[in-house]
C-alpha cells in the first residue's frame, strides 16, 4: 500500500493540496482566503491531470524531426485540459473578487458572518 | 511588530481597508451600511449561532478527511506514475492526435493542433468564457461617473524616473516576447493563451507608469469593444467554414502547408493571433476595471 501511494506520491499531493484549499474554502470567514482556497483546489487538479498524462522518458509533444511515433511522445490531451482550466479559473477568479468588491462597498466588511447578520436585520427591516 | 499584528487582525476578521478608499468609493452604496448597527442578537439566535461555529470546523475537517481518505483510495487504483500503460495513453485518439496530426493540422506543436484543430470548438467556449468574465466584471465595477482622483491615483501619476525609464526599456521587449509566442504556437512552445497573457503583462505594466491617459489613445472602451467582437466573430466564422470543410473532406484554402514554416498549420495561426486579442484584451481590462472602474 505505502509503496503504491509512493509511486503516485505527485497524484497523492495533488489530493492533499485539493484537501488543503477544500478546508480554506470551508474554515476561513473571510471572503478574500474562500477565493484563495478555491484557487488552490484548481491548482490541485491541474497537477493531477499533469501528473496523469506524464509518461517517463518521452518527450514533450512537440514533433522532432518528423518522428511521430506514439512511443516517442508524452499524452498531449491533458496539456489541453489544463489550459482550458487555467482560463476558466482566471475568468471565475475575476469575477468572485468584483462580487467580493461589491459585497464590501455595500457592508464595509469582508466577514462572512458579519454580512449574514446584516442581511438578517435588512431583512427584517423591510418586514 | 504590534502594527503588523493588527494589520494581520483586521486581515483576519475581514475589516482591512484594503484598496478602496471608503471616501473615495463615493457612490450611492457607501451610505448604507452606516445605517447598520451591530445589534444584539437573542439568546436563542446566540446559542444556535455559537454551536454552529463551533460544530462547523470540526465538520468541515472530517469532510476533508474522508474526503482525502476516497481519493487516497482511487489514487492507489490509478496505474503507476509514468507508466506508459495506462488507458488514456493507449486509447486511439491519443495516437491518431500523435500520429496524425503533423499531416492533418500541419502543426509541430501536437497540442497547439490538438486544442486549435481537433477541438477548436472546446477553444472557442473558453475565449467565450473569457468575454462572459469580461462581461460580467464590467457590469459588476463599471461606473459611468470619473472616480474622484485619490492620493493613490496621485502616488501613481507622479513622475517617477526610475520607473518609467525601466518601462520604456521593458515593455517594447515584453510585447514583442509575447508576438513571438503567438505567432511560434504551432511551431514550438506557446499560443495565443500564453502569449496574450504576456501581452497583457506589459500593457498593465505600462498603465501602471504612464497612468490610463497615454494608452487609452490606443484602446479605449470603444475600440476595446469592437477588438474583442471582431476577434470572436472571426474565430466563430473561420471554425465553422473548417469544420464544414474538413468534416466533409471538401477542399480547403487553408491546407496543412508545410510544416515548419510560419505560414503553414492552416488556420491555427490566425486563430492563435485572435485568442492572443481577445486574452491580452481581457487581462488587460479586467485590471483597468478593478483600477479605476473604466476600459
Amino acid at each position: 500500500m505505502w509503496m503504491t501511494l509512493w509511486n503516485n506520491r505527485i497524484q497523492v499531493a495533488a489530493v492533499i493540496l485539493f484537501a488543503v484549499g477544500f478546508v480554506t474554502l470551508l474554515l476561513h470567514r473571510n471572503l478574500i482566503k474562500k477565493v484563495i482556497g478555491l484557487n488552490i483546489m484548481d491548482t490541485a487538479a491541474y497537477l493531477f491531470l499533469t501528473s496523469i498524462g506524464y509518461i517517463e522518458n518521452r518527450l514533450s509533444p512537440i514533433i522532432q524531426e518528423g518522428d511521430t511515433a506514439l512511443e516517442t511522445y508524452v499524452n498531449p490531451l491533458p496539456a489541453g485540459l489544463v489550459l482550458t482550466g487555467i482560463v476558466v479559473s482566471v475568468s471565475v477568479t475575476a469575477v468572485m473578487l468584483a462580487l467580493t468588491i461589491r459585497i464590501y462597498r455595500r457592508y464595509h466588511t469582508l466577514n462572512l458572518d458579519d454580512i449574514y447578520r446584516y442581511v438578517h436585520d435588512e431583512m427584517e427591516g423591510e418586514q | 511588530m504590534k502594527k503588523f499584528k493588527e494589520w494581520l487582525r483586521d486581515w483576519d476578521e475581514g475589516t482591512f481597508d484594503f484598496t478602496i478608499d471608503t471616501a473615495a468609493a463615493g457612490n450611492e452604496e457607501s451610505t448604507v451600511s452606516e445605517s447598520f448597527e451591530k445589534t444584539a442578537l437573542t439568546d436563542l439566535e446566540n446559542r444556535e449561532f455559537r454551536l454552529f461555529s463551533r460544530a462547523f470546523p470540526i465538520t468541515a475537517v472530517i469532510l476533508a478527511s474522508v474526503m482525502i481518505v476516497f481519493l487516497l483510495s482511487a489514487v492507489m487504483r490509478l496505474p503507476a506514475f509514468g507508466s506508459p500503460h495506462t488507458p488514456p495513453a493507449e486509447s486511439v485518439t491519443i495516437q491518431r492526435y500523435i500520429e496524425n496530426g503533423l499531416s492533418e493540422t500541419g502543426a509541430i506543436n501536437i497540442v497547439a493542433g490538438v486544442i486549435l484543430d481537433y477541438r477548436a470548438f472546446d477553444t472557442l467556449g473558453e475565449s467565450h468564457v473569457l468575454f462572459a468574465a469580461a462581461a460580467a466584471v464590467f457590469i459588476l465595477m463599471a461606473s459611468a461617473r470619473r472616480r474622484p482622483e485619490s492620493p493613490r491615483d496621485q502616488a501613481i501619476l507622479r513622475d517617477d524616473p526610475i520607473l518609467r525609464n525601466t518601462t520604456k526599456v521593458l515593455v517594447p521587449i515584453i510585447l514583442l516576447f509575447g508576438l513571438y509566442v503567438i505567432f511560434n504556437g504551432h511551431l514550438g512552445p506557446g499560443g495565443g493563451f500564453s502569449g496574450g497573457s504576456i501581452i497583457g503583462g506589459g500593457l498593465i505594466m505600462y498603465e501602471m507608469s504612464y497612468g490610463p491617459t497615454r494608452l487609452q489613445r490606443v484602446l479605449n472602451l470603444k475600440t476595446y469593444k469592437i477588438t474583442v467582437l471582431v476577434s470572436l466573430l472571426f474565430y466563430s466564422i473561420a471554425k465553422c467554414y473548417s469544420f464544414f470543410c474538413g468534416a466533409n473532406s471538401l477542399h480547403t484554402i487553408f491546407g496543412p502547408g508545410t510544416p515548419g514554416r510560419i505560414f503553414s498549420a492552416g488556420l491555427i495561426l490566425p486563430l492563435n493571433m485572435v485568442v492572443g486579442i481577445v486574452v491580452s484584451c481581457t487581462l488587460y481590462g479586467f485590471y483597468a476595471l478593478f483600477m479605476r472602474e473604466q476600459i
